[in-house]
């Protein structure tokens, strides 16, 4: 039986591994290869890594450091964050990423999602969709890597989840930003409806405080994974200590 | 007497390559026949569809020197379903049939849509083989694919996704995993390592 995956997210920028801090752009929390084995070690089923740098500001980035994360990482990851052509989604992948996600890019030009998977297969082509709740529905945001250009699209999630999915996405990670930074779990309902519309596997965002908020987004939304950045860098939680309580739950994890 | 991972030119060998590196092995890329010949093992690795990577073999002229390798050989994923007889995969495609059976297409069902991708579990059939040694029954590996081999006597190891399939497989010196041995956490190393020991 598949394992439910627990996913690290860190933010890169430079080749660094970042935080964010409001209104006052970002501190170093630490070297990408460092953190990345960390979590590898504590059990990570697979690492994401966002490049803030690229989705900033549009220039292209130095994607050195892609490569030295494939040479010592024994896990899968994917890397989200300015990815706007066949041609950067090749690079990233040639240099030994196995997925590619991609958000904003994929709202200003969907047929960027059926060209990718065409031409690297759908498994590798994640799409990141950011979804507000709104008098009871759910709208997709774009640009939220920056909070001055973010805009709301005026797509319904679920009209977007339902393109998405028959354009080839390979994967969905749903980033609820109602919840996102708060700790107070992950929109279950708002899962469970994006469940309800797709098969191609569900990822939860945004939210995630305790391990009794992953074991809610396995069990109630049946989400194929969960990702977390927060907890995991700030060390409130640890991956294992999820693990054991997920198992303790009867949810089959990687041990 | 070098590692050869064989280049056909569809395959991404970065990962396979790094997982290697850590085990300290001295591996290169090639598509030349006379390095693959005298190498100390082959990996055969690929990602992709069937038909296209079949015939980069085909124009590189690399089927035969396959079929002819005496050494131990490791097909990994894509690379592993070349070994068999037939792929299903788009018009059918004959493999290099170094592995009796047909590579099918998984039945996709809700609760099992396909690709499989993910970590799932190992049913260790063969304990005894060396691919296996230090590796324990239900152990888990990571998975991304859509078509697989039926279960039998080549098997070494299976999984469940729906269906039983081959995980593992084994013919005499040509071996195969269907999963991502080089994404596969210390697990994969393992394997990884079992076979370079070969």
């Amino acid at each position: 039986m598949l394992a439910k995956r627990i996913i690290p997210c860190l933010d890169v920028k430079d080749g660094q591994v970042v935080k964010g801090v409001q209104f006052r752009g970002h501190e170093v929390v630490g070297d990408i290869i460092e953190l990345a084995q960390r979590y590898r070690n504590e059990g990570a089923d697979e690492l994401v890594f966002y490049d803030i740098t690229a989705s900033s500001d549009g220039r292209r980035v130095d994607r050195d450091w892609i490569r030295r994360i494939s040479a010592v990482l024994d896990i899968p990851f994917s890397v989200a964050g300015g990815i706007r052509t066949i041609e950067d989604a090749r690079t990233i992948l040639a240099n030994g990423a196995d997925k590619i996600s991609i958000n904003s890019p994929a709202l200003e030009n969907p047929e960027v999602i059926d060209a990718m998977a065409r031409e690297f297969g759908s498994q590798c082509v994640v799409v990141g969709i950011d979804s507000r709740s709104e008098g009871g529905d759910y709208f997709v945001y774009q640009y939220t890597g920056d909070a001055s250009k973010t805009q709301a699209t005026r797509r319904r999630t679920l009209d977007w989840v339902d393109e998405i999915t028959k354009r080839g996405a390979g994967e969905i990670v749903l980033n609820c930003m109602n919840q996102d930074g708060m700790r107070k779990g992950y929109d279950v309902a708002q899962l469970r409806a994006v469940r309800n519309k797709t098969s191609i596997p569900l990822i939860a965002s945004g939210g995630a405080g305790t391990a009794e908020h992953f074991a809610a987004a396995f069990n109630e939304a049946h989400v194929d994974g969960a990702l977390a950045a927060s907890i995991f860098h700030k060390q409130i939680l640890s991956i294992g200590a999820v693990k054991d309580f997920l198992k303790q739950q009867g949810i089959n994890v990687r041990q | 007497m070098a590692v050869a991972v064989i280049d056909s030119g569809v395959a991404n060998l970065e990962s396979v390559m790094g997982a290697l590196r850590r085990l300290q092995a001295d591996a290169v890329t090639t598509s030349d026949a006379a390095a693959i010949s005298k190498a100390s093992h082959v990996i055969l690795p690929g990602v992709g569809a069937a038909a296209p990577a079949m015939k980069k073999l085909h124009d590189k002229n690399l089927v035969e020197v396959i079929r002819n390798l005496k050494q131990p050989v490791l097909g990994i994923c894509l690379g592993m379903q070349l070994l068999f007889g037939h792929m299903d995969e788009s018009e059918g495609v004959d493999g290099l049939g170094l592995i009796k059976g047909t590579v099918t297409l998984l039945p996709s069902t809700p609760n099992n849509p396909v690709p499989h991708m993910g970590w799932n579990n190992l049913m260790i059939k063969q304990p005894a083989h060396p691919l296996l040694r230090n590796v324990p029954d239900n152990s888990f590996v990571y998975f991304v694919h859509s078509y697989a081999a039926p279960v039998s006597e080549a098997t070494l190891a299976a999984t469940n996704y729906g269906t039983d399939f081959t995980a593992m497989a084994a013919r005499d010196n040509f071996h195969g995993c269907q999963f991502h041995p080089e994404r596969s956490s210390a697990v994969g190393s393992q394997i990884l390592k079992n076979f370079l020991d070969m």
